[in-house]
């Protein structure tokens, strides 16, 4: 398995995807914003589509348009936390704006160089270069150091907004930061490994951490350690048989260790286990 | 071919525009089609705002791909594929948002519950080996292709749903408002919760397949969302979300028609725009009531 070089390229650059959606994604169930971890997935194809029209830099504009959409979220959000509706208009916003540059694209460059440059927005994990990877250990490094950089402000803000600000915690300094951190890590995956990996990477390794642990540091590493598992034993099933796509049994794999969780924890509690966490921060 | 319906471009006077707009048979079916769909977005999408299940709807639009996708590859009409799993989908994310609601944790759960109906979506895809049919207008619709007969199962289905949110609107607007107190009511609310979800399910579902999902989930959102921002009345926000949705819809096939560019990116700006205006709007007119308030305390 590991003789051939695509198959090395897939678990070094997903191991380090992985990585930084478990990081991530922690934060992102804890404040309840899959949605737009799932939102930006969709403006990195909107803004991919959008550098490909004017004839920008591809990767100059996913990234771009993901980071500017994750703080156009916080601000339009009440307190900069992306409430759902918020982040569905904006949602709905970027399909359309997709729908144009992909109608003014189809019909101004038919067989130019451009489609190649396209072809980068569906990632695919088992068809990375050399230079993807190492683009994406660069990537998800920075996301985690500042990820890291910011936890313990971020984690006060996240369990008690009020109380937070009132500490004098920037909270919403932090909130449009953690949205624009989101946007670098939504970015990054999907233009890598696609969309979905994104957003199943984001939710479940996270959820699953938090019906485990009531403790953020353990929580966070734990999340990691799941969304870097699901990649392995998604790759490794995807490599054994070869007709599964490998994101899907990558999804298969992390949703399987969240309904794990479910499974040891049993429902309800999940309050309760908030409390904790409050107690164990303050 | 009857000189009205050459197609002559914007002429500027609003009357021959006007008749332009309706004399081809294609263009009547897709403003019909139009605005059915917008009256069942105005109507479910101010439930589904009001019930934060934005996201939940989002997932509901997805899932009729796996199951296209599932039917396809088990040899069965598309029909049972979209409504099993859209049933499904009800069922599973009325279970998520249970009784007591955790937002974190129903965030995450709605997250893997549509990254594994993607998953199923793509693994089904990659078995079936064959051509999808109707994948990309799954997305996107083919709305200048509805033929009158979609148009008669548009209005079916969507009159059924909204037919059913009207029949349960002041239980479910209570339900939705104060469950606790709705509760001890008597009014059942986790069988409303899934009811709605599977009324929304469904509905989506149908109408994606016609006008495609993008459309349906834009009209379902920002004119709802719209209506929220300027009134806390029921009926007056029921109202003022059909009306908008019903304008935006208009008014974007009135000007794909007149343009190149297609019909959702105007549908999506058109109601985006107007959604930011109202938002922009409030917040200043908070703040100008926040200093009147101050200089009086002052004075």
């Amino acid at each position: 398995m590991f003789a051939h070089e695509f198959v090395r390229n897939a678990l070094i650059a997903g191991s380090f995807v992985g990585l930084a959606c478990g990081l991530v994604g922690y934060f992102v169930v804890l404040r309840a914003q899959v949605f737009a971890g799932d939102a930006l997935s969709h403006v990195a194809f909107t803004g991919g589509l959008a550098a490909a029209v004017l004839g920008l830099n591809i990767l100059a504009g996913v990234f771009a348009a993901t980071i500017l959409g994750g703080l156009l979220m916080g601000v339009l959000g009440d307190k900069a936390r992306a409430d759902d509706v918020t982040i569905g208009s904006l949602f709905a916003w970027t399909l359309g704006l997709g729908v144009l540059f992909l109608t003014i694209f189809t019909t101004q460059d038919s067989a130019g160089n451009g489609t190649a440059g396209v072809r980068v927005l569906f990632g695919s994990i088992f068809g990375l270069s050399r230079t993807d990877v190492r683009n994406s250990v660069v990537l998800a490094v920075l996301a985690g150091v500042l990820l890291l950089a910011i936890a313990r402000p971020l984690l006060f803000a996240s369990l008690d907004n009020a109380v937070a600000a009132a500490r004098g915690v920037p909270v919403r300094a932090l909130g449009l930061g953690f949205l624009a951190l989101l946007g670098l890590v939504a970015a990054q995956a999907t233009q890598a490994v696609g969309a979905l990996l994104l957003l199943g990477l984001l939710a479940a390794p996270a959820g699953a951490a938090h019906r485990v642990t009531a403790r953020p540091y353990r929580g966070l590493l734990l999340s990691a350690v799941f969304s870097v598992g699901s990649i392995w034993i998604g790759l490794t099933l995807s490599y054994v048989f070869p007709t599964l796509p490998p994101s899907s049994m990558i999804i298969a794999a992390a949703v399987g260790i969240y309904v794990l969780a479910f499974a040891k924890t049993g429902s309800g509690g999940q309050a309760a286990r908030l409390r904790l966490m409050s107690d164990n921060v303050a | 071919m009857p000189e009205a319906a050459v197609f002559q471009g914007l002429s500027w006077n609003p009357l021959t525009d006007m008749h332009q707009l309706f004399a081809y048979p294609f263009m009547v079916n897709a403003l019909e089609a139009g605005t059915i769909v917008a009256v069942m977005a105005g109507v479910t999408g101010w439930f589904m705002v009001l019930r934060r299940q934005t996201f939940a709807g989002h997932t509901l639009s997805v899932i009729a791909f796996p199951g296209a996708a599932a039917a396809s590859l088990a040899g069965l009409p598309l029909a049972v594929g979209y409504f099993g799993f859209c049933g499904f989908g009800a069922l599973a994310l009325a279970g998520i948002a249970g009784s007591r609601r955790s937002l974190s944790a129903e965030s995450a759960a709605i997250g893997s519950l549509q990254a594994l109906a993607l998953a199923l979506g793509f693994l089904f895809v990659s078995l079936y080996h064959g051509i999808l049919n109707g994948l990309d207008s799954l997305l996107f619709g083919t709305f200048l292709g509805i033929t009158t007969e979609q148009v008669v199962v548009l209005l079916a289905v969507a009159g059924a749903a909204v037919v059913l949110v009207a029949i349960a609107a002041r239980p479910l607007f209570f339900a939705s408002v104060h469950p606790d107190v709705a509760r001890a009511g008597g009014v059942p609310v986790a069988a409303m919760g899934f009811g709605f979800l599977l009324v929304l399910g469904l509905a989506v579902a149908e109408t994606s397949q016609i006008t495609g999902a993008l459309l349906v989930f834009a009209l379902l959102v920002t004119p709802a969302a719209t209506a929220h921002q300027l009134t806390a009345r029921p009926v007056l926000g029921i109202v003022l979300s059909v009306a908008l949705a019903l304008a935006v819809t208009w008014l974007g096939l009135a000007l794909a028609y007149f343009s190149i560019y297609p019909v959702g990116f105007y549908v999506t700006s058109l109601s985006f725009g107007s959604y930011v205006v109202v938002r922009v709007g409030r917040a200043l007119g908070r703040r100008r009531q926040l200093t009147a308030r101050l200089a009086l305390e002052a004075a």
